[in-house]
């Protein structure tokens, strides 16, 4: 099976299309506290349609925490977001969901009780229709619906390669699969930018390259604007167009992997957390 | 080609979605669903109306039970309102039918979607409260409701209670055990079926993924507040419509039917019988309307021997109950669902069961 070199070849190339001109999501001063403590200070970040862009930094820097802001999680203390061009700072996370924006958790946000087909029919959840007459009566139109999107969740099974676990339970499943599985409920609601919290965390070599193919192949197929947050550099070299360093939640450095790491700043933020 | 209908399936191979989507995969379940059917159907022809009426109690609990389900079991919203709701029903019902002289099949939905309304009225707070502040909160609309009957004597008639009108059907009346057991027995199976399609599509997905994970739940574009509030009312419609069947069959309606007791029984229910799972509440509905009816035949079959000790039993009901229920919770907290798909389970690979 030919997987992704991901351990610091950087050789592959993205043939996906990234615009540079249009930025898909736009942060501008966003700051968020938590009593006392400031998760994120005065972030200005531009997210371009169709990149990839992998967010780094030390446990704590704040990663986490941005992507909450971005699905709605968090309410910044200050600051304004806007994607595609309209202004979703106020909005609620199921209506962000609606618009294009989905994401996966770094500790595994499943429906543990559920199968592996259900939870990816539930990331179709904004794409079906029938209310609930029409599904206590499943009857023509809603019958139909099901089927339909059944039939989409089936190419994702195929392509994530997790067709014997269809009707498994994913409390069952071990954690790696879990991850994949997450995955492909995030890619079921078909979005346009999908936020990726440590998708690869806790995996080994292995489960990391598939996992580093998915994200690119998601990139090429569809064109899906993705960030990423990620520890291993060998993965964020091969798989990033652009990083974003946070250090105790400020934006310390921001540019292609190669500059990044050259850095004075990013090496003593991450030098620091070494001694 | 006929399947010999006593070998047990191995296992079921689809080809088409829709097929594999299908809740009766293959002709034998299909054949097993129609004669379960057509044993009850057949029930009045062999049982005596007293069973009758045991069995018209048990198809009404039914209707309620999976109502709680719906909101309890399925959706993780904990409500000790359950009885309050099927007295919005009865109520709604009753008033149009006893005062107003409407047709009881039109009082019937009508019953039902009073209570959805109220229903989801007092399941607002659902949006802040989890769990046992959730439950309080739902204690209250049970208060609120049950003063509210009892106080408001110029269309409920207070403590006295309402007398209820027989259904019609033409000229014919629904006034007795036989009678109704058709009505109640139709009525049973389209609840049954259609909250069976709900949890196989996407408004019941909805509700267990709110149950499961309601982080995961807003992330993938669910409406939190939109689909607890559908949960409470279609609960309470269930409630409701079982409220209202239950007043006309009984003919009498008072406060005291819709206290917090009744609540409490339908959360057994479910806790025995399984929670999140139709069959659950239909085993729970069966198993808590039959108890009591069971250890009172027992007592009087044994009370001339022990004469003591059967009032003792008698008393102890209540406390009977509450031990049951522990031990469910104990040893087989998925409920009497659970122990019937183990036995499934067990005859699909028996004789060669290890
Ligand atoms: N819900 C929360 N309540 C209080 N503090 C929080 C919360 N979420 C994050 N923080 C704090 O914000 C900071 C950044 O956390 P996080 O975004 O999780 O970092 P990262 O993902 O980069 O490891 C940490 O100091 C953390 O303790
Ligand atoms: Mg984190």
């Amino acid at each position: 099976m030919a997987s992704a070199g991901t351990t610091g070849s950087g050789f592959l190339l993205k043939k996906g299309c990234i615009d540079q001109l249009t930025p898909q999501l736009t942060i501008e001063g966003l700051t968020l506290h938590f009593g006392g403590v400031t998760a994120l200070t005065g972030i200005y970040l531009e997210i371009m349609r169709g990149e990839i862009l992998a967010v780094i930094g030390p446990n704590g820097a704040g990663k986490t925490s941005l992507l909450n802001c971005i699905s709605g999680l968090y309410r910044p203390s200050e600051g304004k977001i806007a994607f595609e061009d309209r202004e979703i700072t106020q909005l609620a996370p199921y209506q962000r969901a609606r618009m294009g924006i989905g994401r996966t958790f770094q500790n595994i946000e499943l429906f543990k009780h559920m199968t592996v087909l259900e939870n990816l029919m539930l990331g179709r959840h904004v794409h079906l229709k029938p209310g609930l007459i029409s599904s206590g009566l499943y009857w023509g139109r809603a019958q139909r619906e099901e089927v339909k999107h059944r039939r989409r969740v089936e190419e994702i099974i195929d392509f994530l390669e997790i067709q014997s676990i269809r009707k498994k339970p994913v409390g069952m499943l071990a954690y790696g699969l879990q991850k994949r599985v997450e995955l492909g409920r995030a890619l079921a609601m078909e979005p346009t930018l999908l936020l990726l919290d440590e998708p690869m965390a806790g995996m080994n070599i292995e489960e990391k390259e598939d996992m580093a193919r998915f994200v690119l192949d998601v990139s090429e197929e569809w064109g899906t604007t993705m960030v990423l947050i990620e520890h291993d550099m060998g993965v964020v070299m091969d798989v990033s167009d652009r990083v974003c360093v946070l250090d105790f939640g400020r934006q310390i450095a921001d540019g292609t992997p190669e500059k990044v790491q050259q850095d004075p700043l990013v090496i003593r933020a991450y030098l620091g957390q070494q001694q | 080609m006929p399947r010999n209908p006593l070998v047990m399936d191995c296992g079921i191979f689809t080809t088409r979605y829709k097929d594999d989507m299908a809740i009766l995969h293959h002709p034998g379940a299909k054949l097993k669903v129609l004669a379960v059917i057509i044993v009850f159907a057949a029930f009045p022809l062999f049982a005596s109306p007293y069973y009758v009426g045991v069995a018209n109690l048990v198809g009404i609990a039914v209707i309620g039970a999976l109502g709680l389900n719906i909101l309890t079991g399925y959706t993780g919203q904990i409500s000790i309102g359950h009885g309050a709701f099927m007295g919005v029903g009865a109520y709604t019902a009753g008033i149009l039918t006893a005062t107003h002289g409407l047709s009881f099949w039109i009082a019937l939905p009508l019953g039902g979607i009073a209570a959805a309304l109220v229903g989801a009225f007092f399941g607002i707070p659902s949006l802040r409260l989890k769990g046992l502040y959730l439950a309080i909160a739902t204690l209250a609309a049970q208060v609120i409701i049950h003063f509210l009957i009892i106080h408001t004597p110029s269309l409920t008639k207070g403590t006295a209670g309402m007398v209820l009108p027989a259904p019609q059907i033409g000229s014919y009346r629904l006034d007795n055990d036989l009678s109704f057991y058709y009505l109640i027995l139709i009525l049973t199976i389209a609840a049954v079926v259609f909250a069976t399609n709900i949890f196989r599509s996407r408004v019941g997905r909805a509700f267990m993924a709110i149950r499961d994970r309601d982080l995961a739940a807003s992330v993938i574009g669910i409406n939190l507040f939109q689909y607890k509030l559908l949960a409470f009312a279609l609960s309470s419609f269930y409630a409701g419509v079982a409220g209202a069947l239950w007043g006309h069959y009984m003919g009498v309606i008072s406060p005291e039917h819709f206290t917090i007791n009744m609540s409490i029984m339908y959360l057994a229910m479910i806790i025995i019988g399984g929670l999140g799972s139709i069959m659950g509440a239909i085993f729970g509905a069966f198993f808590m309307t039959l108890l009591p009816i069971l250890l009172r035949e027992a007592v009087s079959l044994f009370g001339g021997v022990f004469a003591n000790i059967s009032g003792i039993i008698l008393s102890m009901q209540d406390a009977i109950f509450g031990l049951i229920i522990i031990l469910f919770l104990i040893y087989e907290s998925e409920g009497l669902a659970k122990l019937w798909k183990n036995f499934k389970e067990y005859f699909k690979l028996w004789p060669f069961s290890y």
